[in-house]
């Protein structure tokens, strides 16, 4: 078992269902955690409403479930009144992206001294499979009964325009790199952005073809293509297959940041 | 040793705030509380505090939760449609129990109504403006020198109660110069910490649970949904939720007699003023154009939680009667507590009633 003494034990069995990608990115960022050496007493994580923003509640630490959409703004509170603690953020594709994204805008413009997790699984899950601002294209949901006709948002791309100190993206398949990133947002000053591309076989996975879990990571496996291969074929004009999407470092900057530890 | 000013009221409002020992302002300008965050903006910075501009009302009051469980006291300032942005998180303060202090510099509404324009409109929405049953204490002042000892009273009871604690005032009073008296220093009383060995949401007689900031090794669990007494989600359990629930409610309810605040005129009085806020200034002016020992004054200076039992201080009394700056609005809590006929008198569009409105109500209802 990863990190032990951070989980909440008594707080088992989770809510998570079978093969979701979820407990993948906690793992990870808890393993990201030990290697930082942080003390549970130093430490905070906060979240919003969503699949994703259920982790605080199974990490032994001081965690703040808030409202839907608002973590960052909390978590703007807690890390400016308290740049001492070490602030980690969990949060998903709707709640950052749709009733969240002027606070993920001006996080990032911020730069306040956080490092963020977001499970993009491209679905709102706790509501039963709803088309997000990152469902794709084409892409079935409860709500897009006949394929999404709306245009994705690209959150890493996103948060490095509005001025992220740190932006990354892997997938929940690419653990030992998603890990390795999360630590690096860790150790960056300013806010650190790592968008995890999580499968949800149960709400998104079963309308989209993709209902067995090893198909859903085998998806995100090979359409994820380095950043810098991805970068090179667009700049090339290549033609870049339908469904790929950038993985790897997408900046690391030092930008004034607001929060940071004196 | 004090020292005596001549000040606006959103200034001193702001200055009790940091008397009172608040290092944390989370806001977004709205006319007409912004002097409030201006000045906040101008001190905090000097005094080792942090003011945050933050990008709308929701992020606003959410830094300012976020900023108070780190044990730091916390505020923003608002007014009407800032306010109602605020109130799914305002909810949220109620249900985690998170100590802070919320100014409503209240202007005219509905919508963006009248941006310079006092009103009282809001009274009920900052009782019961988030969805769900919980309960609130609300402060109204009605003079600068208010501004500034109502505000340091707001922190201390938001801190004891753990509860959002609002000071409703409106544009008359915010934007009012008077002379203020600034103490060297001003009672503070900090939360009740959270006793080794009890659970985060664990209370005793006084339904408060100890409080155990973040950083402070107690890995507390914090979450807007229904939990029991370890703070761990249990929304399906009916029990659970009653008890947290009823608990909320109590807590505030049960020392409506502790938290009371109001000025008794003339006791033995047969028609009685009954006012909170600005409305005040209008009827004293009243009563001392036309002393009269038939006339009462009861002014409220906590409206909520609603101190039923002041009205029972004028036993003569047979009517009430109740200018308010809006179509009617805390007339119902007194009309549901007494049996004599409550007269309400609104008053709408921004100006104060004058005294000669009040007496032309007067001279009717007696």
């Amino acid at each position: 078992m990863i990190a032990p003494d951070w989980f909440r034990e008594d707080r088992l069995p989770h809510i998570y269902c079978t093969g979701c990608g979820n407990g993948t990115v906690l793992n990870c960022t808890l393993a990201a955690v030990e290697e930082m050496g942080w003390e549970r007493d130093g430490t905070a994580f906060i979240s919003g409403i969503g699949c994703s923003s259920r982790a605080p509640g199974y990490i032994l630490a001081d965690s703040l479930h808030t409202t839907h959409g608002r973590a960052l703004a909390f978590a703007t509170g807690v890390k400016m009144a308290r740049p001492d603690l070490n602030v980690v953020v969990f949060t998903g594709d709707g709640d950052l992206a749709a009733i969240g994204g002027n606070h993920f805008i001006h996080a990032c413009r911020r730069n306040v001294d956080m490092t963020v997790v977001c499970m993009n699984n491209q679905i709102y899950g706790m509501t039963g499979g709803q088309g997000s601002p990152t469902t794709p294209e084409g892409a079935f949901s409860t709500t897009t009964p006949y394929g999404s006709s709306e245009p994705a948002f690209d959150l890493a791309e996103l948060a490095v325009a509005a001025g992220a100190n740190y932006v990354a993206r892997w997938t929940s398949y690419h653990v030992k790199e998603l890990t390795k990133a999360i630590t690096t947002g860790m150790q960056t000053p300013g806010l650190a952005f790592i968008e995890v591309r999580t499968q949800c076989p149960t709400n998104f996975g079963r309308h989209n073809k993709l209902r067995r879990v090893p198909d859903m990571i085998e998806y995100l496996r090979s359409h994820a293509m380095l950043v810098s291969k991805y970068d090179r074929l667009l700049e090339e004009g290549a033609e870049i297959p339908e469904g790929t999407f950038s993985v790897g470092e997408l900046i690391r900057r030092k930008r004034p940041a607001m929060g940071v530890k004196q | 040793m004090s020292r005596v000013e001549f000040m606006q009221g959103n200034a001193a409002c702001a200055e009790g705030a940091l008397a009172a020992g608040c290092r944390f302002f989370g806001g977004y300008p709205i006319t007409p509380s912004t002097e409030i965050a201006e000045t906040m903006a101008r001190r905090l910075p000097k005094v080792g505090g942090v003011f945050i501009s933050m990008e709308d009302e929701l992020a606003s009051i959410a830094a300012v939760i976020g900023a108070a469980w780190t044990g730091t006291r916390a505020m923003t300032a608002t007014s009407g449609p800032g306010f109602s942005l605020m109130m799914e998180n305002i909810g949220y303060a109620a249900m985690t129990e998170t100590p802070c202090v919320i100014v409503n510099i209240q202007r005219g509404g509905p919508s963006t109504g009248q941006p310079t324009r006092a009103a009282q409109g809001d009274m009920l929405q900052c009782r019961f403006g988030s969805h769900g049953d919980y309960s609130t204490i609300a402060l109204t002042p009605n003079s600068v020198q208010e501004m500034f000892d109502l505000t340091v009273k707001a922190f201390n009871l938001a801190d004891r109660f753990r509860v959002p604690t609002f000071l409703m005032s409106d544009e008359v009073v915010g934007h009012m110069r008077e002379r203020v008296t600034i103490p060297d220093s001003v009672d503070i009383t900090p939360p009740a910490p959270l006793a080794e060995g009890s659970l985060p949401y664990e209370a005793g007689d006084d339904g408060v649970p100890g409080f155990a900031p973040f950083g402070s090794g107690r890995s507390v669990h914090v979450t807007g949904l229904t939990h029991d007494e370890r703070g761990y989600p249990d929304t399906t359990d009916p029990e659970t939720h009653d008890r947290l629930v009823r608990r909320l409610v109590a807590k505030v309810e049960s020392a409506r007699r502790d938290i009371a605040d109001y000025e008794v005129t003339n006791p033995d009085a047969e028609t009685v003023f009954v006012t909170y806020g600005p409305p005040s200034r209008t009827v004293e002016q009243v009563m001392r154009d036309h002393p009269d020992e038939s006339v009462g004054h009861l002014r409220f200076r906590v409206v909520w939680p609603f101190p039923e039992f002041a009205l029972q201080e004028f036993p003569d009394a047979k009517v009430f009667l109740m200018p308010e700056l809006n179509m009617g609005q805390m007339v119902r809590e007194v009309q549901r507590h007494v049996d004599q006929s409550v007269i309400s008198i609104p008053k709408i569009g921004g100006e104060l009633h004058t005294p000669a409105e009040l007496v032309r109500v007067l001279e009717a209802h007696r």
